[in-house]
């Protein structure tokens, strides 16, 4: 499975969620994506004092748990998650490393007050995934609110870019993605 | 836009440095992280971070101190505090010792990045009005010379071509247009910068003193030179040597200079042996030496020997254009000085200064502003301020009799010259004792005129 993202759930994560995930990182950046056996609701990372989730322990802890010779390895998760710093995240990613975390908490649009709407749901967990698939990559935000890898501190900037890399990052993104290959023939 | 800034992250719990960087490191900022007041110091010193991100409760040396002393090493970095709820206050108290701004933990994501963001436009505004300012400065001023008229600008011009050489100058123009400054910029901008620069009033000294001003003497060489002493050329060796006034000298020194200039060394009054000098002269007066040679009052070669390069100072009223920024730079020198607040120069009064035909040149537009800054106290200078009103620059403003009109004009040559008498009574063509003379009897004082 070389050269392949692994889409991990972390608790119960709807599957048609993972599936599109999992289907839109394979149509856009042309990778093998596969949805792995799902990991327990990551209770040692709650915080009780916040009532949310410390992303960067279930970071650390996929680090740990995940499998060698992947191109990515993503948790999923319906927990709502924090950095000690920050007061949410939507998802946080080993900056040129394998793994990565993104919620769907704060996608849904209930979370707004909103009524529920799937298809909005899954457009933003598409675009949450490959933003963090970027970061894996060692892409740094870009400056393109049409972008995905657009930083995204609120729902509003989720929602205003695209699903896609704009140009300079897609040929960024394309030989970040060519030197992982090389450097995995090396080592094999 | 410039580069993104290097950011140091300033904390004593790991896990809040940590998320801090990966959150800044997506962004694509390059972080440093330090977990105490002294380590950031040290970090600071060594790496120089443009933007601090400072936790303000700390043990040891806490975020406060911390603020202080990194303004002290970076007095340029952004510093933007971090604090819980509990101690808004103290940031508050941050942000008057010079924090950019305050962050409340945890923060919104977006209020990071807003502020940051926030940090380096108002950076990048600084910068460009730092190369704005430079770049106005470099275009209105040579060293100490101001002006944006297309006068000024060739006389800067040419300075920058002639400084760099050692051709001999002569720079002619009305009393107090800044002969001598121009004289310093040359020699301040040339190669001999780092060595002497030595000036001589040739106007102010009687013929005797001035040849032994000039080229020294020994012991002995005439009653009084007890001991020998260097001329002004031997001082200015490998310099620059200034001879002002150089139109007002005796035709028997003019003898001597020539032959100075012409075999590069001196002979001391009284001596016999001759000293070699290497030294660029610049000449300066305000008379008009071709008609002086006309008259057999100046030595035409003397004068092809001086005129090598020849540069002329436009009088004040014939460059009127400068006369704002020239006011301005006044006004900032003698606040300075008088350690006031700065002060503007009211419409009216810059009308009144412009309007002014400026008979004493810059030197005399100086004295009006230290005086108009001494005398008025409102934040503007106001045309009561200024020695002559309106009313006065009119016809129907002149005195009746001549009395009146002699006291007036030598108040206004007095304080042209800065009450330099040689000067003054020079300009007005008497001599020094005439002028004395006149000032008793007129009871002129000095900051009347």
């Amino acid at each position: 499975m070389s050269g392949c993202v692994i889409i991990c759930p972390v608790g119960f994560v709807e599957e048609d969620i993972l599936d599109r995930i999992a289907e839109h990182i394979e149509e856009r950046c042309g990778i093998g994506c596969r949805v792995s056996q799902k990991m327990d609701k990551p209770a040692y990372a709650y915080d009780e004092r916040r009532c949310q989730y410390n992303s960067k322990l279930i970071l650390k802890h996929l680090i740990k748990s995940s499998p060698q010779g992947n191109l990515g390895f993503m948790g999923v998760t319906h927990v709502d998650l924090f950095v000690p710093i920050l007061k949410y995240v939507f998802g946080l990613a080993e900056m040129e490393g394998q793994c990565s975390i993104i919620s769907t908490h704060r996608l849904q649009p209930q979370f707004y007050d909103q009524p529920p709407d799937r298809d909005l749901l899954l457009a933003r967990a598409k675009k949450t995934a490959l933003h963090e698939l970027g970061h894996c990559l060692g892409l740094t935000h870009c400056r393109n609110r049409h972008c995905v890898m657009y930083s995204s501190t609120k729902i509003e900037d989720t929602d205003s870019k695209q699903a896609d890399f704009c140009p300079t990052c897609s040929e960024l993104f394309k030989w970040q993605l060519d030197k992982c290959h090389r450097s995995s023939k090396r080592k094999s | 836009m410039t580069k993104k800034p290097r950011i140091l992250v300033v904390d004593d719990e790991a896990a809040m440095r940590e998320s801090l960087k990966d959150w800044l490191m997506e962004d694509g900022y390059e972080v440093g992280l330090a977990a105490g007041g002294e380590e950031a110091i040290a970090m600071a010193r060594e790496k120089g971070f443009e933007v601090v991100l400072l936790d303000l409760k700390m043990p040891g040396m806490n975020g406060l101190e911390t603020l202080k002393k990194l303004k002290e090493v970076r007095p340029d970095a952004e510093i933007l505090m971090m604090t819980a709820y509990a101690t808004v206050d103290t940031a508050v108290q941050a942000m008057k010792e010079g924090a950019f701004d305050y962050l409340v933990k945890p923060f919104d994501p977006d209020e990071v990045e807003l502020l940051i963001q926030k940090i380096v436009a108002h950076r990048d505004l600084v910068l460009e009005n730092i190369l704005l300012r430079k770049k106005l400065e470099e275009t209105y001023q040579f060293d100490e010379i101001i002006g944006k008229s297309d006068v000024m600008q060739e006389v800067f011009e040419l300075i920058t071509r002639v400084a760099p050489t050692d051709s001999t100058v002569l720079i002619t123009g009305e009393s107090g247009t800044g002969k001598e400054l121009i004289a310093r910029a040359i020699h301040g901008n040339s190669n001999r910068c780092y060595m002497p620069f030595i000036a001589v009033s040739c106007g102010a000294l009687p013929d005797s003193l001035l040849e032994s001003e000039l080229f020294g003497y020994e012991k002995g060489a005439f009653t009084g030179a007890e001991h020998t002493k260097k001329g002004r050329f031997e001082m200015a060796h490998k310099g620059t040597l200034f001879l002002d006034e150089i139109g007002d000298i005796s035709l028997k020194t003019q003898v001597d200079l020539l032959r100075v200039l012409q075999q590069k060394e001196v002979q001391r009054l009284g001596g016999e042996d001759v000293v070699e000098v290497d030294v660029r002269i610049i000449a300066a007066t305000n008379r008009d030496l071709s008609r002086a040679i006309r008259e057999n009052r100046f030595r035409e070669d003397l004068y092809y020997r001086l005129n090598v390069i020849a540069v002329k100072i436009p009088p004040l009223r014939e460059r009127k254009e400068d006369i704002p920024l020239l006011a301005d730079a006044f006004v900032r020198k003698y606040c300075l000085e008088m350690n006031k607040e700065d002060r503007k120069i009211g419409r009216s009064a810059l009308k009144l200064l412009m309007d002014y035909d400026w008979p004493g040149n810059v030197r005399e537009l100086e004295n009006i502003i230290e005086r108009a800054l001494v005398i008025g106290q409102a934040d503007e200078i106001s045309p009561d301020d200024l020695p002559f009103s309106r009313k006065e620059l009119g016809p129907e403003a002149f005195p009746k009799s001549l009395k009146m009109m002699e006291k007036i004009h030598i108040q206004r040559i007095l304080g042209t010259t800065g009450w330099n008498i040689t000067r003054a009574a020079r300009d007005l063509g008497i001599d020094r004792q005439t002028l004395y003379n006149k000032i008793e009897r007129y009871e002129i004082r000095r900051g009347d005129s």
